[in-house]
This record gives C-alpha cells, sequence and structure tokens, in this order.
C-alpha cells in the first residue's frame, strides 16, 4: 500500500445560500489519496465533488476540518499557498475557458513558471511541458492562440501549464466533459502517461463512471456531501455495495447487464440534507421493505454513518453491509 | 483607415495654425479694415464674421482648442475611470463599497451647474474646461468597466490563474486589464466626442476662455451675432463639419483598434 | 416493407454566410417506418441538428435546403407556408436540449405549453389538456404555474416533452435530450421517452452522440461524419461491431464497464472534426483514420452494404465483400 500523498480530515465546506440557509457542500468528508495512480471522485452534479476538489486546492477554505498535504496541514497565507500551488495543480473543465484569449500558448504555458519564480530556463522548461502534453513540436504551437487550437489541443495545453510546475499532484475536474466524444480518449490516455512517466499522481472528478472504469484505480463515490463508497475500480464496480452505487450503476447504458433501479425524484439540495442515512429517503432497501426487514430501518432513518469495512480497502456507508 | 486620415488631417491643419493663417486675424481689432459678414468669395477661404475677423483663421485655431480640450479631458476620465472601476469591481468590501458609491455620487451631479460653478470659482480656461469635463465624465467609465470587471473576475481563466498561484495584482495586471481594455477602448471613443461637445457647450455658455478661438465659441458667436438669420453659412458650417469629422475620425479609429488588438477578431478580418 | 412515414432523399444543407457557403449537410438519405425508433449519431459539426431543423424547415432564412423530405408520400420542403405551418408540430415535433434558453425565461411553463396548442387550435381552451400533459410527463399539475427557474434539469426537460406532445405529433424528434443531465436524470426522461413511444405509437429520432446510449434505445442507428451518413445498421451492431474507423472511435469513447479491454486503456481521435467549408479530399474522415489506405484521400466514398441491413462508406469493407 502506497504513501498517503494529501488526506482531508473531517472536512465541511458550507456556503451560505437563499432565505438564510446553509448549504452544506462538503459534509464530512475523510478523503485519503494515495501516491500514483488515479483516484476517481465520482458523483452528480449538486453532490459536492467539485467543491472537494477546489477545497483541496486551497480554493476554497474549510468551515470545519483540514487537508493535509505531504503530512503538512493547509494554512490559507499568501506564501503558503503559493508554495503549495506548485506542488498540487488543477485542471479545469472548460479548456476553452481555462485560457486568456489574448495570450498565446508560450505566454500561458510561462504565466505559472514566472509567477512561482521558478529557475531554470523558461522557454525550455516550456517546450519540454508542451511536448510531453503531446503537443510537438512544440515550437509549431507557442505562438498560437486559444481559437486556433482544437478543443483536444487547448487542454493540452492546459495541462502543460499545469504540468510544468512539477506538481505531485494533479486535479482534474471534468477533464473531458466538454470536448468531442470521439477526442476524449486522447487526453486521458495523455493523463495515464503523465501518471507513468512524471510520476504524478492524479485525483479525478467525474460524473461518467465509464471513465472511472476507464483510467481509474481507486473510487470515491459521493452523495450530497459525503463519500458514501470507496475502493478499489474493478472491485467497487463489479460488486457495489452502497445502494447509491448500485443504483447509479445499473442506470449507466454502458454497464453490462444489471436490472435497472431508477431512482425516483432528484437528490435533494445541500441545505436539506435528510436526517440520519442521508441517502434513506430514496434508498431502494428502504423503499422495498428490505431494510425493515433486515432490522436496519430505524438506524437508516436517524442514525448517520460512515464508512464500513466490506472488503480490501473498500469501505461503504450502508447499515445493510455486515459490520 | 479612414478615421485615422480624417483625424490626421484635422491635427495638421491644427498644427500647422501658425502657418497657414494670420493669427492676427483672431484678433477684432486688427481687422477693423475688415470687411464684415463678408462671404467666402469676397474673402478667401472662408469670409468674415461680424467683427470682420477670418473665419478660417478662427477654424485653424479653433481646431487646436477643441482637439486639445477632447483628448485632455478624456484622458483624465477614463483614466480615473479605469483605475476606479477596475478596483471597485475586482476587491470585494469596504474599500470597493465606497469607492462604489462616490462613482454614484459623481455620476448623478449634474454636468452643467457644476460646470458653471467651477468656471465661477476658478475663472474662464481651457484648463478648467478640460478639468470640469475630466471630473464630470469619469463615472461613466468607472461603472461600465467594474461592470465588465465583475464577469472577468469568474472566468475561468482567472481562477486557472489563482491556482497557478497568481496574486492580486498578478491577475489585475496580466488578465483582467488586457481583457476589459476593449470596453476601455470603445469607452474611450465615446468619450472624446462627448468632451469635445462638452467643450463646445461650455464656450457656448459663454463659460470657455473668451480670448481663444474654439468651434464652440464660433458657434456661440454665430448664434448671438446672428449668422443664422444673415444665412452666413460660412460662419456656422465649418466648426459645426469639423466637429463631426473628428467625432466620426475617433469613432472608426476606435472600431480598428479593437478590432488590431483583439486576437479572436484578427482572424476574421483576414 | 410498408411505406416509410418519413423519407428522407438525398437532403443537401448549406448555410449562406459572408465568409463563404457552408455545406452543413451533404446529401443525407434514411427511411423512419412508422413506431420505429431511429438514432442519428455525431458530433459537433456533423450536421445532425441542421437535419432536425431541415425536417421542420426552420432553418434561416435563404439557407439553401435541395432534396425531398417525404412525410406520407408528400414534400415537407415544397409545402406551401398554410400546409407547412399545420403539420408543424401537429405530425413532427422537436423535443430540444433542456438548457434553460429552451423555454422563455420570463413565461410560466404551463402557458408555454399552451401556447402551441392554443397556436394549432385557437380558440380552445388549454388549460385541462396542459394538466393533462404534465401528468403524462410525469410532472404534477400545479407546476404548470411556475417559471421555468424554478424547475430543475430534468422537470425542464420534462417540460419540453410536454411541449413537443401537445399536438399529438406522429413523428417526435429528439435533439440531445439528454446531454448535460446527469445520469439518474437521464435514465428517468429515458424511460419517459420509452414509455411514451409504446402508448402513443409514436416513431422517433434520437439525435446525440452518445453511441450507447442509442444501442439501448433504438432500433437503427445513422452514424453521420461531415454531413454524410457513414454508416448504418441495427443500433446494437453498429455500437458493438463497428465497420467504419470513425463509428469505432466514437463507440470508444463509451467503455463498457466490467469489460477488461477497456481497463487503462483508454482510446481517441486526434484533431477535431473537419470545418465543413474546408472538407479534405475523399473520404473526410482519412486526416484522423488510423487505417487510412494510399487511395483514402482520393476515393469518392459511398455506403457500401456491410453485412445484414448495414452499410458503411469506408474502403474496406469492399475489401471484405471483395475476399
Amino acid at each position: 500500500m502506497s504513501e498517503v500523498l494529501l488526506r482531508t480530515r473531517g472536512l465541511h465546506v458550507r456556503f451560505p445560500a437563499r432565505h438564510g440557509e446553509t448549504a452544506r457542500a462538503v459534509d464530512g468528508v475523510d478523503l485519503e489519496v494515495r501516491r500514483g495512480g488515479v483516484l476517481a471522485l465520482v458523483g452528480e452534479s449538486g453532490c459536492g465533488k467539485t467543491t472537494l476538489a477546489r477545497t483541496i486546492m486551497g480554493l476554497e477554505r474549510p468551515a470545519e476540518g483540514e487537508v493535509v498535504f505531504e503530512g503538512e496541514p493547509l494554512r490559507y497565507d499568501g506564501r503558503f499557498l503559493r508554495r503549495y500551488r506548485g506542488k498540487v495543480q488543477m485542471v479545469f473543465q472548460d479548456p476553452m475557458g481555462s485560457l486568456n484569449p489574448r495570450q498565446t500558448v508560450y505566454e500561458a504555458v510561462a504565466e505559472g513558471l514566472r509567477i512561482q519564480k521558478l529557475p531554470g530556463d523558461e522557454t525550455v522548461r516550456v517546450s519540454e511541458a508542451l511536448a510531453r502534453a503531446g503537443l510537438r513540436p512544440p515550437e509549431r504551437f507557442v505562438q498560437l492562440y486559444p481559437y486556433e487550437l482544437s478543443g483536444g489541443q487547448r487542454q493540452r495545453v492546459v495541462i502543460a501549464g499545469a504540468m510544468v510546475l512539477g506538481p505531485s499532484l494533479l486535479v482534474a475536474d471534468e477533464p473531458v466533459s466538454s470536448l468531442d466524444a470521439s477526442v476524449r480518449g486522447e487526453i486521458l490516455k495523455l493523463m495515464l502517461e503523465l501518471v507513468r512517466d512524471a510520476g504524478v499522481t492524479i485525483l479525478v472528478v467525474t460524473h461518467d463512471l465509464g471513465l472511472a472504469w476507464n483510467i481509474a484505480d481507486r473510487i470515491a463515490v459521493m452523495y450530497l456531501g459525503r463519500i458514501v463508497e470507496e475502493g478499489p475500480t474493478e472491485e467497487l464496480l463489479s460488486s457495489p455495495r452502497h445502494p447509491y452505487t448500485r443504483a447509479l450503476l445499473s442506470v449507466v447504458p454502458e454497464a453490462q447487464e444489471m436490472e435497472q433501479q431508477i431512482l425516483q425524484g432528484e437528490a435533494p439540495d445541500p441545505t436539506r440534507i435528510p436526517p440520519g442515512c442521508r441517502f434513506h429517503p430514496r434508498c431502494p432497501l428502504v423503499a422495498s421493505g428490505e431494510a425493515a426487514r433486515l432490522g436496519i430501518e430505524e438506524r437508516c432513518r436517524s442514525e448517520d454513518l460512515a464508512l464500513r469495512d466490506v472488503g480490501h480497502e473498500h469501505g461503504a456507508a450502508c447499515y445493510a453491509v455486515s459490520a | 483607415m479612414i478615421g485615422l486620415s480624417i483625424l490626421v488631417a484635422v491635427v495638421v491643419m491644427a498644427l500647422l495654425a501658425p502657418v497657414i493663417s494670420n493669427e492676427d486675424e483672431l484678433r477684432a481689432i486688427n481687422t477693423v479694415d475688415n470687411p464684415t459678414w463678408a462671404t467666402p468669395s469676397e474673402f478667401p477661404p472662408l469670409g468674415t464674421d461680424s467683427f470682420g475677423r477670418s473665419v478660417w483663421a478662427q477654424f485653424v485655431w479653433g481646431a487646436r482648442v477643441s482637439l486639445l480640450v477632447g483628448l485632455a479631458a478624456t484622458v483624465i476620465a477614463i483614466v480615473i475611470g479605469s483605475v476606479v472601476g477596475i478596483l471597485a469591481g475586482f476587491y470585494r468590501g469596504v474599500g470597493s463599497a465606497v469607492l462604489l458609491r462616490l462613482t454614484e455620487w459623481f455620476l448623478v451631479i449634474p454636468f452643467l451647474p457644476l460646470a458653471i460653478v467651477l468656471a465661477a470659482i476658478l475663472g474662464p480656461s481651457v484648463q478648467n474646461i478640460i478639468l470640469v469635463i475630466g471630473v464630470t465624465s469619469w463615472p461613466g467609465t468607472a461603472r461600465v468597466v467594474r461592470a465588465q470587471v465583475l464577469t472577468l473576475k469568474e472566468r475561468l481563466y482567472v481562477e486557472r490563474s489563482r491556482a497557478l498561484g497568481a496574486s492580486n495584482r498578478h491577475l489585475m495586471g496580466r488578465h483582467i486589464l488586457p481583457n476589459v481594455s476593449p470596453i476601455i477602448l470603445a469607452n474611450l471613443t465615446l468619450t472624446v466626442p462627448i468632451a469635445i461637445l462638452s467643450e463646445t457647450t461650455l464656450s457656448f455658455l459663454g463659460l470657455g476662455d473668451p480670448t481663444r478661438a474654439s468651434w464652440g465659441k464660433m458657434l456661440d458667436e454665430a448664434f448671438s451675432e446672428g449668422a443664422l438669420t444673415r444665412e452666413a453659412w460660412w460662419y456656422f458650417l465649418p466648426p459645426g463639419l469639423g466637429i463631426m469629422a473628428v467625432v466620426l475620425a475617433f469613432t472608426l479609429i476606435g472600431s480598428a483598434l479593437e478590432e488590431i488588438l483583439d486576437p479572436r477578431l484578427r482572424e476574421r478580418r483576414r | 416493407m410498408a411505406d416509410p412515414l418519413l423519407a428522407v432523399r438525398d437532403l443537401h444543407v448549406t448555410y449562406r454566410a459572408e465568409a463563404g457557403d457552408v455545406p452543413a449537410v451533404r446529401g443525407v438519405s434514411f427511411d423512419l417506418a412508422p413506431g420505429e425508433t431511429l438514432g442519428l449519431a455525431g458530433e459537433s459539426g456533423c450536421g445532425k441538428s441542421t437535419i432536425a431543423g431541415a425536417l421542420l424547415r426552420v432553418l434561416p432564412r435563404g439557407t439553401e435546403v435541395t432534396g425531398e423530405v417525404l412525410l406520407d408520400g408528400e414534400d415537407i420542403l415544397e409545402m406551401k407556408p398554410g400546409r407547412l405551418r399545420a403539420v408543424r408540430w401537429t405530425e413532427v415535433s422537436i423535443v430540444f436540449q433542456g438548457a434553460l434558453h429552451a423555454l422563455n425565461p420570463v413565461q410560466r411553463v404551463g402557458s408555454q405549453v399552451a401556447e402551441a396548442i392554443e397556436i394549432h387550435h385557437p380558440g380552445t381552451n388549454a388549460t385541462p389538456r396542459v394538466a393533462e400533459l404534465f401528468e403524462t410527463v410525469g410532472l404534477p399539475a400545479r407546476r404548470t404555474s411556475e417559471y421555468p427557474h424554478q424547475l430543475s434539469g430534468g422537470q425542464r426537460q420534462r417540460v419540453l416533452i410536454a411541449l413537443a406532445l401537445s399536438c399529438n405529433p406522429r413523428i417526435l424528434i429528439a435533439d440531445e435530450p439528454t446531454t448535460a443531465l446527469d445520469v439518474m436524470v437521464q435514465a428517468q426522461v429515458l424511460e419517459l421517452l420509452e414509455r411514451l413511444q409504446r402508448e402513443l405509437a409514436l416513431s422517433m429520432i434520437f439525435i446525440t452522440h452518445d453511441l450507447s446510449m442509442l444501442s439501448h434505445v433504438c432500433q437503427r442507428t445513422v452514424v453521420m461524419y461531415a454531413g454524410r451518413i457513414v454508416e448504418e445498421g441495427p443500433a446494437d451492431e453498429v455500437f458493438a461491431r463497428a465497420r467504419h474507423p470513425y463509428t469505432e472511435a466514437l463507440a470508444g469513447a463509451f467503455p463498457l464497464i466490467g469489460d477488461q479491454a477497456y481497463r487503462m486503456n483508454p482510446s481517441g481521435l486526434a484533431g477535431d472534426p473537419p470545418d465543413p467549408r474546408a472538407l479534405p479530399s475523399g473520404c473526410p474522415f482519412h486526416p484522423r483514420c488510423a487505417v487510412v489506405q494510399p487511395e483514402c484521400p482520393g476515393l469518392d466514398v459511398e455506403l457500401w452494404p456491410a453485412g445484414d441491413g448495414r452499410r458503411a462508406a469506408c474502403i474496406h469493407v469492399l475489401d471484405a465483400t471483395a475476399r
């Protein structure tokens, strides 16, 4: 088991919402990101995965709890954050939006170097980063503007801009969902190459279970601000233990034959998190009476719970799994 | 291109004023011998006014004042307005709120009464006109710039830059300013004509410097000396057309500049 | 075989623009049988949304449209304005993508659906019918008085479906109806569409880039690239055993969960779909094709037979049948 690169402890992130209510976007997350490999943070919109990613990046401050990187908790003063950003970088969803339309490719990639005041020949480092991101030969691209590039190329520029700083962790928020479907594989392939060749660890945030199957070593499934299941990809996707994961998997068109469990309604918003197990109002086990038969229904409705061990490094937050 | 040529023509004309016209002809005491209200055919090239002063001389020398006021006042307004707009838009909190209130306060001050009061206190002069126009025009720019900065701040590439470790100063200089410059430019091309017209108004009301010719003053005197009833078109047409030409020139230059500076629009020009 | 309900013959659509004409659709022909669901697959710029617009003749004025669109033998492209307006919505309607801009943000959703009814049946009281439609799509009748921003993405999509059904059309065109929706909500909407299709005996044209979704929802799929059809056949066959290299690449973007072949093995196309104004010579896919042959840049591709009820516009199909 490889060492832990980044860890969140009891992380809570809250936002003020309308009418004086509070949205509990991240509601108690203990996440471990291990060095090397890819961790996929999976969930639907509103589950808090993007907020969690941004908090890990230091772009949001937690209301409670902490983010610990290489054993050191995050501090939120300017100097610490700048140093931190040299080690943890982010790739955003929209490649066109991530690039300043008035900056050339060169400037976009060099920006991080200049901000961080890293030593070395800037031109050389920029060319290397571009080449490693698959834009070869780099000279052909450095003077171009974002509008002259294809979607995939733009995302490569953004990746080059992040990797040029030599980070240990790359947080990718929906890195391919804005790209044409047939082009996505190229960027995913690049990400795997970076893990292999540059030794970077990747945390990818996505709603797409197929993507997780494609490139992730481990998956963490989020629902309403909590991680409800976490484990190695193959095990989690072939025998999911949490009812939410099972339902999600059953409706994905790409899943191998599974009976569809279409949940009713939509996830409640983060200002109205249900008591007890937050999934219980939509849980098929409760609805079908199975929870009552197992004698856990009372606890489902009233007692909140954390991840419970269900196998090697596989946990699910459900009373129905044998404790 | 057209805009630039018009502007260059006017500027050259203004600069060459001493060469192409006789300065003495501006002073009424020197022109006692000239015929009054002479038509251009009688007194080339543009005839005379009620004092026998050469209209051509007034037109050429007046161009200097109009251009000077137009540009100087605009520069003041744009610089103040942009700085305030960017700061007020980028930062949140007390400082920004104060700047916003200040902007609104100045925006509400009516132009003319302020101009009159200031002219009365400071005395009529070209510098004071520049000051008055600059001080009353910057809030317009500030409002527009601030609104743009508010949207720009949320752009993904600004967030990306922050993720790279950028400081606020870096963000404002590297990302906000270049992307807000089209709006500033657009505002500039709108403000110059307004400044020139404001100068015209002030001179028309007699608040300008009575010793210096300006297009506004020409229009003022044309009006008060009865050029309209006399059908002395050579007196009020040249300054009117002159103003129109300069305003048009700036508008054209403005859109051309925007095209040149924006890499995306550059593509479409090819 | 019985006469098709809708027969599109050699459709060409060219947009007029200052910078030059844009041939968005370049000779497309397909049939839609009564009660059939046909999938139209492709990515940005392939012309699929243009076809939807062409079928209802709602393309911008001045757009050149040639060919035939036969609805029960009557050519929609030749219809006089009066007949066309009568046909629009009552025979053929469209379900748009449910983003906020498909609905008027300052009008209540109920009255927007009522509008369609009132246009075609002036003077009738649309309210009971609107309530009925809302119930059909699974929305409580009381929501007719709400504004679009008060509804969730899935609910807005249902409103658009209700809108499309309001005049009892025979053909429903669904243009990316589930893109931008969460997986669970997507499943709900697809389930709804499937049920409606059965109960109302609708014929559907389903437009999307998600090839795997089409394989579950449609009987036949037609794949478009650069304004032409490059492959057609039974929906599940086209997805699982593609005969055209583009279809194969597109299918690869939807990894099958549980299939080891897709683990750590992302694959995608490089580059961008071609600009319709500057199409490559010969087969338009050749610059991005993994199995390109020397003849391809000069070859006039056609849809050649490629098996049972299948056709593909690729030289490799010819090789196979020749052997």
